[in-house]
């Protein structure tokens, strides 16, 4: 088959030519999965939230972005509302100490800082083990349920704590307490930000 | 020291060809012999951090900036082939000596899939430019470490009797097999 | 070459994993279970049967010293296309496969293809011939997932047929290794 001669002019011209439809059917393609992707991935976010805040899938769920307390990264937070209440609130937290890395967790608060329910969001746990964590895999993180990380037992029962270890996989258990008691802390420190503000807010209505 | 943690991780723990499966052909292809995957290896080096570097400027000040990153994959892949061309002229003009050494493995290193997936790994990871730039360099350390022992290994392996079914490329993947399991050790390491 | 053997030499006698050995890094990564592999195998056929196409079209206007540049931008485009369109209609399977969606790039079955075939054929056999060797890739993934997923988590296709937890080594990355090691050897004895 005869080869088409290359000269500079034909090169970048023939190589423009298909760059440039290859951007415009792309551009096409990213308009029409645009929306779908976004819906996907609120619908993910809802489910999410939802194992941790039940009743989340039907309520409002308002989004911020606070920094964990103790400065190793951003915390997201989720604070599901119904009929203008906050019925509980989901934050998204990680901890770098994980067996295979970094951990993302998410957990549901009361407005007591009592825990509703955790999951794991993203792991790079061992198979078999530290994969325990997660609630597809097996039911390790119900005890949590209703315990206050701010407790001085929230630690497993090998450090002293109250909370059984998975077997074998003492590290994967330690940083998902680690991420909890992240995000509890810095749920803590938020509230009592909101409190003060509150108080001022006051102090100065009553001047 | 959290930069360093950064580079070990990245050599030992998350060793790029034993634990993520990045750049398998070259691990295969490129072991029979330690003096060549030390080329390919420091190859590898040279144009990945180039590369990752380039690619992350790119990445902020471009294509997030005009929101276009669903352009990410063509640009890249285009960048870096660029990148591999133009290092290959600029050696051969300015070091001959360095040309000789790498320059039969830089048209490999296109279809390297390290190259872009470092690359993209560290946009999917959000790591700013110098944490980018260290990633690259462990990764790229951790991958020539992976090559250079296989084919340490390989030299041996040509003096022994081995089932006729497992020559060739089986034995090299049940080799590359228990230096996985060897690297598994290091996982849980950094704390 | 008619086209029934431009189909079947893709599945078992140049199989593009068993025999040429190409795009091992997706075949190791994404092997975890059948369901994942087969996913990564379905996607990569579609990429390839495309690109075939696309490529089998073009050729004749592409001068020489520029087409490997093309083929890539080519191949990188539907690559960007699948990737968009299983971000919206399969978040769950996106989640899973990952990076190895983008590196469907420089999986080197493609641009072997390409060059090798696409660009000194017509199209249909160009199609017919990407969706062999896309057939025989989707297969060995697949099989390669189901004997990981049967001796590492006892389950086939997610559906677990014993209790308990199997040899874990199997999912882990050694596993990969030895799996697709006992594979190749096997083919080549079939093969012969």
């Amino acid at each position: 088959m005869a080869k088409k001669e290359s000269t500079l002019k034909s090169m970048t011209l023939v190589l423009f030519l298909i760059t440039a439809i290859s951007a415009a059917a792309l551009a096409g393609v990213y308009m029409l999965t645009k929306e779908p992707i976004q819906a996907s991935k609120d619908n993910k976010l809802k489910e999410t939230v939802n194992v941790v805040v039940p009743g989340a899938d039907n309520a409002e769920i308002e989004t911020k972005i606070i920094p964990a307390i103790d400065g190793t990264g951003d915390l997201s937070f989720y604070f599901v509302k119904k009929d203008g209440k906050t019925i509980g609130t989901a934050v998204q937290t990680f901890s770098n100490n994980g067996f295979g890395g970094t951990i993302l967790i998410m957990v549901g608060f009361d407005e007591n800082g009592n825990i509703i329910d955790s999951d794991v969001v993203e792991h790079h746990e061992t198979p078999g083990l530290g994969n325990k964590s997660a609630k597809s895999v097996s039911n390790w993180n119900e005890q949590f349920k209703g315990k206050n990380p701010q407790n001085d037992n929230f630690k497993v029962n090998k450090d002293g704590g109250e909370i059984d270890a998975i077997t074998a996989a003492t590290i994967s258990s330690r940083a998902y307490i680690d991420a909890i008691k992240r995000a509890s802390d810095t749920f803590k420190n938020y509230q009592n930000s909101l409190v003060n503000n509150n108080e001022i807010k006051e102090e100065q209505n009553n001047e | 020291m959290q930069y360093i943690l950064i580079i070990i991780a990245a050599i030992f723990v998350n060793n790029i060809v034993l634990t993520q499966f990045l750049g398998i052909c070259p691990f295969l292809g490129v072991s029979n012999k330690v003096k060549t995957s030390m080329g390919m290896g420091a190859a590898v080096v040279f144009v990945m951090v180039l590369s990752t570097t380039v690619t992350w400027l790119i990445y902020t000040y471009i294509l997030a900036k005009f929101n276009i990153e669903f352009m990410q994959t063509v640009t890249y892949i285009l960048v870096i082939a660029g990148l591999v061309q133009m290092i290959e002229l600029i050696l051969k003009k300015i070091s001959p000596s360095l040309y000789q050494a790498l320059g039969v493995f830089l048209p490999l290193i296109t279809t390297n899939c390290t190259i872009l997936g470092v690359a993209l790994l560290v946009i999917q990871k959000n790591y700013n430019l110098i944490t980018s730039v260290l990633f690259a360099i462990g990764m790229s350390v951790g991958f020539t470490l992976a090559l250079v022992i296989l084919a340490g290994i390989r030299e041996h392996i040509d003096k022994l009797s081995i089932p006729k079914g497992m020559k060739g490329i089986p034995i090299v993947l049940i080799i590359a097999g228990i230096l996985a399991m060897a690297f598994m050790g290091f996982s849980g390491m950094i704390k | 070459m008619n086209n029934w053997q431009n189909f079947t030499k893709g599945i078992l006698k140049e199989n593009p994993i068993l025999v040429l050995v190409l795009g091992t890094c997706p075949t190791l990564a994404t092997t975890s279970s059948a369901i994942n592999g087969m996913s990564m195998g379905l996607a990569t056929m579609f990429v390839l049967v495309l690109s075939n196409i696309a490529i089998s079209l073009v050729a004749k206007i592409i001068p020489d010293k520029v087409r490997i540049p093309c083929y890539i931008v080519v191949i990188a485009a539907f690559v960007t296309i699948v990737d968009l369109l299983m971000q919206a209609y399969v978040p769950a399977i996106y989640a899973t496969l990952g990076i190895f969606i983008p590196l469907i790039v420089v999986n080197c079955i493609l641009l072997g293809r390409a060059e090798s075939f696409a660009s000194k054929n017509g199209a249909l056999a160009s199609a017919i011939d990407g969706l062999g060797m896309g057939v025989g890739y989707t297969l060995a993934l697949t099989v390669l997932g189901a004997i990981r997923e049967i001796l590492g988590s006892l389950s086939v296709f997610g559906w677990k047929f014993a209790q308990g937890d199997g040899i874990l080594l199997f999912v882990l990355a050694p596993g990969a290794f030895f799996g697709l090691a006992f594979l190749i050897a096997l083919v080549k004895k079939i093969n012969k």
